[in-house]
């Protein structure tokens, strides 16, 4: 006999695709504190993810979502959704695509930029709660200016990258999944690329 | 029924006929290499030959333009080389044609070869399709020219099932003193093909959509018109593609296309009304839907769908575990990050070409395949709809 035929990504992510928790069932009857909403259909995935926060103690007491996205990306918010209950708002920006694909057992290579929309859609909705509450948190710069459309990723997080040795598109794209799905970006990202390297190291 | 499993993948690969299976046992016992000149070979070649005859004839065509080759996918490589070929070393074969056309929603095979062609220095042009995938025939008429060596466009396409009207394109082409290829693989075995009707100068078919074995397709060269192996350094298919022939598989593919013979026009009526069945259930049960592809000019078993605000690969896996296996225009479930081009070719948006599914029939597909999941359908896409985040659940 020979072994039953595996499902294509892990037992965590077939869990979470099947039975997905937290999913924001009333837009309208739901009296979030943050809301986020990251990613675009032209790129195949859109996240939406609204918190609740407790105003005194800054734990997020509730999370939900919604996806337009693939089974990876349905999972990959699935997991955070549930990760995230109880955490401080320090704590849950400071989440990576690294903590939900661990979460998940992994992902393949091609669909690790579904867990990266996660992670943005949550900090899209921290920042999105200190704006309303006029408090101050570990938010994006102000002159913060999303370059990749379809990951999120901003001109900062390009600096960053190049800070911390991204010298070749390739390695950026490694780094920040820039141009990683619709691709339009590549041109303004290399400009970018060379610009920060100029200031950086030359 | 927690098991049942229903296989609408068809324009992907096919299960193998049971005609096929019974004289592939056989035929595990012939074993000579057919270019020897002992009794082994000799009855290696008798069986070879005997397969081309029955495959040529299935298409209209003599034998010996009949070249056996490893997949369609190197059908058309051998073809779309030429091009390149053309430029570079034969030109004198070519008459200083160096420029090629091609339309938009051909298999990766021809797009990404015409790119590497490109390269060489031979010239691709591209010709639209409209809203259902047909040729834009006035865009080809105005792109023609005398430079024009070859017109590659696919007899019908495996996304969308929409068939192009050949025998035109055909005339438009030779009329240009062009060449003329057809990438039939979606085509032959499912629809008559006959190659004299239509003139085509070559032809890619292949075995295992048409319930025949995997790894084995073949060319039609007309006789008289240029070639240049893709694959050389043997003597083999009179010199046009070296290497050992596949004999185990040209005799399943012989036998494929023997069953064809048969099967072909009453399974393509059957299958006709079970698609129909299938998308007048779909229109009826599932709200905001559009259908991708010819409403008419259509393979009998292809049915393309796109549901709004449901991602495809999510819907993929979803019926998946309701054991329904189909495939999407996604660009998630491809493994490459843009939708499918041949959707966006239609001027399908974005949306509609990651949520494409396709529906591909078979000669084993019956009338409780498509009940089921007509019954299992419509729950899943509620699912995936229910939490997306483009979807309004209050329509």
């Amino acid at each position: 006999m020979t072994e039953p035929i595996k499902w294509v990504y892990t037992k965590k992510v077939k869990e979470h695709f099947t039975n997905p928790k937290n999913i924001l069932e009333d837009e309208s009857s739901y009296d979030e504190d943050g809301r986020g909403l990251v990613g675009n259909v032209q790129c195949g995935d859109q996240m939406l993810m609204v918190i609740k926060v407790d105003s005194k103690s800054k734990i997020i007491t509730d999370c939900k979502w919604k996806t337009y996205g693939c089974a990876s990306a349905i999972a990959s918010t699935s997991i955070l959704s549930e990760h995230v209950k109880g955490m401080s708002l320090e704590d849950a920006y400071k989440l990576t695509p690294k903590d939900i694909v661990k979460d998940l057992g992994g992902l393949p290579e091609h669909k690790i930029h579904c867990s990266v929309l996660g992670d943005k859609a949550l900090r899209a909705a921290i920042d999105d709660y200190h704006k309303r509450s006029g408090t101050q948190g570990v938010t994006a710069r102000e002159d913060s200016r999303v370059i990749c459309k379809c990951m999120n990723v901003t001109n900062h997080e390009i600096e960053n990258a190049v800070k911390e040795g991204a010298d070749t598109y390739r390695k950026l794209q490694e780094q920040t999944k820039i141009g990683t799905v619709c691709g339009q970006c590549e041109e303004d990202a290399t400009r970018l690329l060379e610009e920060y390297k100029q200031k950086y190291f030359k | 029924m927690e098991d049942r499993r229903v296989y609408l993948d068809n324009n992907a690969t096919t299960p193998l006929h049971p005609d096929v299976k019974k004289v592939l046992k056989e035929a595990f016992e012939i074993y000579g290499n057919a270019s020897s000149m002992h009794s082994f070979g000799r009855e290696a070649k008798a069986t070879l030959d005997d397969a081309r005859n029955r495959i040529a004839k299935f298409i209209n065509a003599q034998a010996d333009e009949i070249i056996f080759v490893g997949s369609g996918s190197e059908a058309n490589n051998t073809v779309l080389n030429m091009v390149s070929c053309c430029s570079a070393i034969c030109d004198s074969t070519c008459k200083g044609r160096h420029q090629s056309i091609i339309s938009q929603i051909e298999h990766p095979c021809i797009l990404e070869t015409s790119k590497c062609v490109q390269q060489k220095g031979a010239s691709i042009i591209h010709v639209g399709v409209d809203k259902y995938g047909k040729l834009n025939m006035d865009e080809l008429r105005e792109k023609i020219s005398d430079k024009t060596m070859l017109i590659s466009i696919m007899m019908a396409n495996n996304e969308i099932g929409t068939m192009q009207d050949i025998k035109t394109i055909v005339e438009i082409a030779h009329a240009n003193g062009a060449l003329f290829h057809t990438d039939a693989v979606q085509a032959v075995g499912k629809i008559p093909v006959d190659v004299k009707e239509l003139d085509v100068d070559f032809l890619s078919f292949s075995a295992h959509k048409i319930y025949g074995p995997k790894g084995v397709g073949a060319l039609y060269a007309k006789n008289g018109v240029p070639f240049c192996p893709f694959i050389t350094g043997g003597h083999q298919e009179r010199g046009r593609r070296a290497g050992t022939e596949n004999t185990l598989g040209i005799i399943g593919m012989a036998s494929a296309m023997d069953a064809r013979a048969k099967e072909m026009i009453p399974e393509a009526e059957r299958l006709v009304k079970l698609k129909h069945r299938l998308r007048d259930a779909i229109e009826k049960n599932v709200p905001d839907i559009s259908f991708n592809g010819h409403p008419e000019d259509s393979l009998p078993g292809t049915l393309n769908v796109s549901f709004k605000g449901a991602e495809g690969e999510a819907v993929l896996l979803y019926l998946d575990i309701e054991g329904i296996a189909v495939s999407t225009g996604s660009a998630c479930a491809s493994g490459s990050l843009a939708p499918s081009h041949v959707l966006l070719a239609t001027d399908a948006d974005h949306e509609r070409a990651h949520g494409a599914i396709r529906f591909s029939l078979g000669r084993e597909t019956d009338e409780s395949d498509i009940d089921y999941v007509i019954e299992r359908l419509p729950a899943v896409i509620k699912k995936v709809r229910s939490m997306s985040s483009t979807y309004s659940n209050k329509r």
